[in-house]
């Protein structure tokens, strides 16, 4: 544990919970160790405060690496599955893999009403990807950010779902396929159900619009909130645990006894998330398909 | 004033999804006791369900350290 360079707990907290992020510096930022930046340019910040002025022309390049990594690495654990299955009795890999799938394909039919389609395999691939990435918190906090920040690398948060942007931008594509499969399955009917519900009135079209509007995007941003604040809040309680080590030996054994239950309670709530995640997306693609 | 605000968090938190947790697991059990063949798919709607009401506290107690740690 690296907590001796800190001050205090707050500020091993606070430096773990930022993003490695690469963006645009306006000209006339405060730099980190004093001065003012003279021209606009694209650099990695190098703390917290020169990420905030970057503002929105940043990228998280960590929270994009590690979530196109491991979606890559699930990928490829998948397709190598496949092309190795035979009729004859399967090994254990196969044997996962199956599981995986067919546990999928069951809560699937089950909650989705009619001809499921494309549903499962978009329901697969949300709940994998989702579950790796909530997967890297199990690793200790500092067990890859420290070797890195000795080679210079400042910042590296590995569980990708701790970052908000993961996350809304995982529920902003499934409040697209919600109004692609709407317009695919209603066609018109889609505007129409948008305008008269819930007041069947042309004249209070406006109002249902609005009304309408707002349920549509709530959904997917509690979606995506949700999953963000459960696993943000998992992850500072980590950290909580991991600034315990650097008080002294005597908190040794509490915090490494800590750390193990707080992980082994934390296995229940990564799958139940990523299922969560899954089902709640099924059910929005299933009211997307029913007519009114 | 902010140990006054993450008491009150901590304190709604628990209490409201206590209360939830509660009524959802005495529901379970009645439906389960009157219908015990449906009991794996209410088993896994209990658990959906569950990691809903569960989500609330837990991002009221991630608030309330970072509150604490970070602000106070």
């Amino acid at each position: 544990m690296a907590a001796g360079q800190y001050e205090n707990a707050g500020e091993y907290i606070a430096h773990h919970l930022v993003n490695l992020t690469y963006g645009r510096l306006p000209a006339g930022a405060d730099l980190c160790y004093g001065g003012v930046n003279e021209t606009t340019q694209w650099t990695l910040a190098g703390c917290a405060s020169e990420a905030a002025s970057m503002g929105f022309m940043a990228f998280h390049v960590d929270s994009l690496m590690w979530a196109l990594g491991l979606g890559l690495l699930v990928m490829w654990l998948f397709r190598s599955a496949a092309k190795k299955a035979h009729a004859g009795v399967p090994g254990k890999f196969q044997c996962a893999i199956e599981m995986v799938v067919e546990f999928v394909a069951d809560t699937t039919k089950e909650v989705f009403h009619g001809k499921t389609g494309a549903i499962a395999p978009i329901a697969l691939t949300i709940f994998v990807w989702v579950f790796m990435m909530n997967l890297m918190k199990l690793v200790p906090v500092d067990l890859i950010p420290f070797p890195l920040e000795l080679m210079g690398v400042n910042y590296q948060k590995i569980a990708a779902t701790t970052d908000p942007n993961v996350t809304l931008g995982m529920a902003a594509f499934v409040l697209m396929l919600v109004i692609g499969f709407s317009i695919k399955v209603k066609g018109v009917g889609f505007i129409k159900e948008l305008c008269l519900t819930p007041f069947h009135t042309w004249y209070l079209a406006p109002v249902n619009l609005v009304l309408e509007i707002v349920g549509l995007l709530s959904k997917p941003i509690s979606l995506g909130l949700r999953l963000f604040g459960n696993m943000f809040a998992g992850e500072v309680i980590f950290l909580l645990i991991a600034a315990l080590f650097g008080a002294g030996f005597i908190f040794l054994p509490l915090a490494a006894g800590l750390q193990v239950a707080w992980a082994i309670f934390h296995i229940l709530v990564i799958v139940l998330q990523a299922f969560i995640f899954m089902v709640l997306t099924i059910v929005y693609l299933s009211m997307a398909h029913e007519e009114h | 004033m902010i140990f006054i605000a993450v008491s009150i968090i901590l304190a709604a938190a628990a209490l409201g999804a206590s209360l939830g947790m509660s009524n959802l697991g005495s529901k379970l059990l009645e439906s389960t006791a009157r219908q015990p063949e449906l009991a794996p798919s209410l088993q896994t709607k209990f658990f959906i369900i569950a990691g809903l009401v569960e989500a609330i506290p837990i991002i009221g107690v991630g608030i309330a350290l970072v509150l604490v740690f970070t602000m106070a």
